[in-house]
């Protein structure tokens, strides 16, 4: 029988059965159909044989214990029955380890999560590696679904109430010793460095020697799974013993999630009540309501949209031109604003020497703080020491002169967005520069075409665009025109990989793709303010539509100066489509000095001190001074939100009938992690899929009749609005 | 121990031509306490000048003679920072003689010596006064940041009223006391927690090290039975009795030893206390001259000095092989440490991947190694352990009849030291 079992088998070590994962089809294991069937095999031969007195479950893949349950085997699935069978069979296996007669131990080195923690759980006791690679966590929220293999139920006995929909609710990556202070491992043990063989490979013996010993300690009982519980444990216990508290906890944990999610997303409610039926009524019907809702969940547009956004984030941190020519190993920043200065910290971060170059010392000392800051905030958060954080620093050069530049391998310009600039610096560093190295720009609007034309070499020129802040935001946007040769593009985006972004490649065109979209957004914004509606109700409506940040808010954000910048640059570059809004009102707003947040005024006024913003009354007068009278037919709250919403897509379905975009995918990345589309519709492209071209259209065409072109639906669109069979996801 | 070892050298001699020969005239070293034991109420420099004048004594050398003085130390008193100095001229060595301290962990005093070689060989002087001292009793415990800048801030307020307000801000989290760092600044991670990593890392089990550990103390004992451990100068502790003998030798037994938890990873660690070194406090000294102006002086040097860092540069160097070595000194601050390093030492896999090597360098054979005890068993005071293991190589040389010593070391912050010794002629 063992011929037909590829990915688990075991051996019987001393009375312990070490059963050893490893999925030979991928780079990392995942729940998968036939790793599941080869578990229970392995599970009855372990269980029948009398000689065995405890079981070790390790990985013998390097960083990955198991990543989870294989999404695939979801997706397939065509109804809420079938997920939930799939559910039960999961809560099954890891029941009867639960139950087992022999205590089983979870030997746990690289990601172990979802499913793979369930699995952990399951077992009696968990030893971990802290390897940077050893991460735990029950994603599944993240991707509209909840544990639906008994994480539910087993997380609020193992940690409590709180921290268990913590856990849960947030998704998020818990390392090995916190794991270990959490409770949630028993053992932790520390990487090894290199010694007469690969360092991981031999960790992984080590670590499986290490849990061999305690799985004979568990068989003779010399070794018990109990823990000390802290005092303040057992007052939390005790409290949450009350039945009155109980429901107290779920009362505020709902009201908190309503309060987060504007209740677009039905899965964190679903993981509330599978607890709630676990805790209150009992396993048999915590189990029932776990499966059932994770079945239902599967079949939610929230739930598919996110897992789009959870594969395309992964498409899009592949580099698909090919391993460049030669690696970018030292780079140079020009500019060390704000961008220029987030551009060099994510980039030292990963280990590239590189120069950051301003034109005043007082610039210079502000970037190179401004990078300090952000590796000192980590180090604070202890996610690194003050030793790294040092190290680091150290790859970081601040100049005024282009000394150096004769070697680096790529150069970032992130100077002020003018045409005439940007040529100025685009001469002055080919002067200096090697032939190999590539001039990127960090421009937001400004066609790379108009920028490469003062370029002696426009196949090394492409357009490298960041959003800020850089160190948090995940997106690059990444510009090829129809000069920029296939290597400089292969290169541009192994920065940026390095960097840790997700990248989209764009064509060339004012505006690119984000700021296209946004540009005709925060027009109708603008309008839509000018009609009346207030900075905080138009902040509401479109985070109620799940924008996570508002488009007042958005404006300030982003910088009056630089929205009325980009609108009119887009409005002349496309003409009416563009129109909507008074490009004069934030002009206006200039002039008065309210440019946002960074100027203290904008729609808002900030104060450092007060958390509740204010609306600030100035604006509100220019936006008297502007008004326009709405059209009632149009103007309702809903309405409101599609005329934003329309827009936006209208344009990214523009931009991939222009061929700007490459795919649908990558639009919809791009809306997401750039520009804050709402995730749970999943990015333009997979909202009109769900959503339906036809029914977009024909508000669209009801908002043509009151306000003209700007709301004309694009040929794209009108083609799918046609024929609902079409869809731009699979 | 006679082995006619010296005729099948592959090379005669380490000595160049045009090159001047630097030869250790002389070592001595401080019985090697226990801290907290009977030099408990000393300071560094107390120990530090017992070396000294103890070296003085045997070699009866003219202290005007002396041209420099480098000494280690790894945990600074802060009132004898340089503390060469201090015990320098309390031995009564000339003012004029200059001192220096260098610092670099457990090699520190072979840094000291590596410094006077340079010194020699480049005939900048032709003999100099090399040593390490390292008091464990006492280590300077500060003051809170806080607390310090507070105080400082005190000495500089001019008026009662700032005083007091200054003084109003004392919080109890002042008080708290700041250990000198038990971690290493880098890394983090404490030496023993380190030498556990490395053990597991290279598959060093738990009974070797006990076995390595006992062989250490085993070896030690006989050393100092049998009278071979002369490098040792008497110590007289004020008030108390005349120290001539290191107390940390202890032979148990393996099964006493495999009952000790682990020190540092607990549950499943390796290293113990019966496995590592142990808190030391020592001195040592050694005199290293020119081959010419000892002979002139009418010395009979004892050895000829040639480090540089790492065994298989320095073999590399020299020309010589691993078989030509007959008398292997190394440092034990853990005995995991050492047996990860023979391990190291004879692994391909470890020679090509972590140092770019084609092949392993070797390991040397058991019957050569560590003959008189090592740092477990005679105890390892940080900066004092190198002069005693080059002193110790050429009293084996003396001894045993051969002519090539390797010496090695390893200090904290993933350095290491290594120093071939030659025989000089009898």
């Amino acid at each position: 029988r063992c011929v037909s079992r590829t990915h688990v088998n075991y051996e019987v070590k001393d009375n312990v059965a070490v059963i050893r994962i490893n999925d030979p089809t991928s780079k990392v294991n995942t729940l998968t159909r036939q790793l599941q069937d080869d578990m229970m095999e392995v599970l009855n031969e372990v269980w029948g044989n009398s000689a065995v007195k405890s079981a070790v479950i390790i990985s013998t893949k390097p960083g990955c214990f198991i990543a989870g349950a294989n999404i695939d085997m979801i997706k397939v699935c065509k109804s809420a029955e079938e997920v939930s069978k799939l559910s039960k069979e999961g809560q099954m296996m890891f029941e009867k380890i639960e139950k087992s007669p022999i205590p089983f131990v979870a030997a746990v080195n690289g990601t172990c999560m979802g499913g793979g923690l369930e699995f952990a759980i399951a077992c009696h006791y968990r030893v971990a590696t802290k390897s940077k690679k050893t991460v735990m966590a029950l994603p599944e929220v993240m991707l509209g679904l909840l544990p639906g293999a008994g994480g539910t139920q087993r997380m609020p006995k193992m940690l409590g109430l709180p921290t268990a929909f913590d856990v849960m609710l947030t998704g998020r990556s818990i390392r090995a010793d916190k794991a270990k202070k959490m409770g949630l491992v028993h053992h932790v043990i520390d990487p090894l460095g290199p010694g007469v063989k690969d360092p991981e490979e031999r960790l992984i013996e080590y670590l499986e020697e290490v849990a061999v010993g305690v799985a004979k300690g568990l068989a003779k009982k010399t070794v018990t799974v109990e823990k000390k519980k802290g005092l303040m444990q057992k007052v939390q216990d005790a409290v949450l013993g009350i039945p009155l508290v109980r429901n107290q906890v779920y009362k505020t944990v709902t009201q908190k999630v309503m309060k987060q999610t504007k209740g677009l997303y039905p899965a964190p409610l679903s993981i509330i009540e599978a607890v709630q039926a676990g805790v209150e009524k009992g396993p048999a019907e915590g189990y029932h309501v776990e499966a059932v809702n994770f079945g239902k969940l599967a079949m939610t547009p929230e739930s598919r949209a996110l897992i789009g956004l959870y594969q395309g984030q992964v498409a899009c941190k592949k580099n698909n031109f090919g391993k460049p020519e030669r690696e970018v190993k030292s780079l140079a920043v020009l500019g060390a604003g704000l961008m220029g200065a987030g551009i060099a910290q994510v980039t030292v971060d990963k280990g590239v020497a590189t120069i950051l170059k301003d034109t005043t010392t007082e610039g210079l000392a502000r970037g190179h703080d401004q990078v300090y800051k952000g590796l000192n905030d980590k180090a604070k958060k202890k996610s690194i020491t003050t030793f790294e954080r040092d190290m680091t620093l150290s790859f970081l050069k601040g100049q005024l002169d282009y000394s150096g530049f004769e070697k680096v391998d790529m150069v970032i310009e992130a100077v002020f967005e003018d045409l005439s600039i940007k040529h100025k610096v685009l001469k002055e560093v080919e002067a200096v520069i090697p032939p190999h190295c590539i001039f990127a720009s960090n421009t937001s609007a400004l066609p790379i075409r108009e920028i490469a034309a003062a370029s002696k070499r426009p196949e090394k020129v492409i357009g490298m665009h960041y959003f800020s802040p850089v160190d948090k935001m995940q997106l690059l946007e990444i510009i090829t025109t129809d000069k920029t040769s296939k290597d400089t593009t292969a290169s541009a985006v192994a920065v940026g990989l390095k960097q840790g972004k997700v990248i989209i490649v764009v064509g060339d065109g004012p505006g690119f793709y984000t700021t296209r979209c946004l540009a005709p957004t925060l027009v109708e914004g603008i309008r839509i303010l000018q009609e009346g509606v207030g900075p905080k109700k138009l902040d509401s409506l479109t985070t109620g539509f799940g924008f996570p940040v508002g488009v007042s808010t958005l404006i300030d954000e982003v910088g009056v100066d630089v929205a009325a910048h980009v609108a009119e640059d887009l409005g002349k570059a496309f003409g009416s489509r563009f129109g909507g809004g008074n490009v004069d009102v934030l002009k206006t707003m200039i002039q008065k000095g309210f440019k946002g947040r960074k100027s203290g005024k904008g729609c808002y006024v900030y104060s450092a001190k007060k958390k509740d913003k204010q609306v600030n009354s100035g604006t509100e007068e220019i936006l008297k001074a502007f008004k326009l009278t709405a059209p009632p037919a149009v103007s309702g709250d809903e309405d409101v939100q599609y005329r934003l919403v329309s827009r936006f897509v209208n344009e990214a379905a523009l931009c991939l009938q222009e061929g700007i975009l490459a795919d649908p995918v990558q639009g919809d990345i791009g809306a997401v992690f750039g520009l804050g589309f709402p995730p749970c519709l999943g990015g333009p492209f997979r909202f009109l899929d769900s959503f339906g071209a036809d029914k977009l259209v024909q508000k669209m065409k009801r908002y043509e009749d009151a306000y003209g072109n700007q709301f004309t639906p694009c040929q794209l669109l009108l083609d799918y609005a046609k024929d609902p069979s079409k869809k731009f996801h699979k | 121990f006679n082995r006619p070892a010296v005729l099948s050298k592959s090379k005669k001699t380490l000595s160049k031509p045009g090159v001047r020969n630097v030869v250790l005239v002389e070592g001595v070293r401080t019985p090697f306490l226990q801290a907290g034991t009977t030099y408990a109420d000393l300071m560094a420099h107390d120990l530090a000048r017992g070396a000294l004048q103890g070296l003085l004594n045997r070699t009866a050398f003219p202290k005007e003679a002396v041209d420099y003085i480098v000494y280690g130390t790894v945990i600074q008193e802060v009132k004898t920072s340089n503390v060469a100095r201090e015990a320098a001229l309390g031995a009564g060595f000339s003012d004029k003689t200059p001192a220096h301290t260098v610092t670099m962990a457990c090699i520190s005093s072979n840094q000291a010596m590596t410094t006077a070689v340079g010194l020699v060989a480049s005939g900048q002087c032709d003999a100099v006064v090399a040593g390490g001292v390292e008091f464990m009793s006492d280590v300077p415990i500060r003051h809170s940041r806080k607390m310090r800048k507070m105080m400082l801030s005190l000495n500089r307020a001019r008026t009662l009223g700032a005083r007091l307000s200054l003084l109003g801000s004392l919080r109890l989290s002042h008080l708290v006391p700041e250990l000198p760092a038990v971690s290493e600044f880098s890394t983090a991670e404490m030496m023993g927690h380190s030498a556990d990593r490395l053990a597991a890392a290279f598959g060093i089990s738990r009974l070797d090290q006990d076995e390595f550990a006992l062989r250490s103390h085993v070896l030690a004992k006989k050393a100092q039975d049998e009278g071979l451990l002369t490098d040792i100068v008497d110590f007289k502790v004020p008030g108390k009795d005349i120290v001539s003998k290191d107390n940390g030798i202890r032979p148990s037994t393996m099964e006493q030893m495999s009952k000790l938890k682990p020190a540092f990873i607990k549950p499943h660690g390796t290293v113990t206390a019966a496995n590592s070194s142990y808190l030391t406090d020592g001195a040592s000294a050694v005199l290293i001259m020119s081959e010419e102006k000892a002979l002139a002086m009418g010395y009979k040097p004892k050895a000829y000095l040639s480090p540089t860092y790492a065994i298989p540069k320095v073999l590399e160097r020299s020309g010589l092989t691993l078989a030509d070595i007959d008398a292997f000194e190394f440092h034990e601050a853990f005995a995991g440490q050492v047996l990860a390093n023979l391990t190291a030492m004879e692994s391909d896999w470890f020679a090509q991947n972590c140092m770019g090597r084609k092949a392993k360098v070797g390991a040397p054979p058991m019957e050569k190694f560590n003959l008189w005890g090592g740092s477990l068993s005679l105890g390892h005071p940080f900066a004092a352990t190198g002069c005693r293991l080059v002193t110790m190589v050429a009293h084996r040389l003396k001894k045993e009849g051969g002519q090539y010593g390797l010496v090695a070391a390893c200090a904290a912050g993933g350095q290491g030291h290594a120093m071939l010794v030659e025989a000089c002629p009898q």
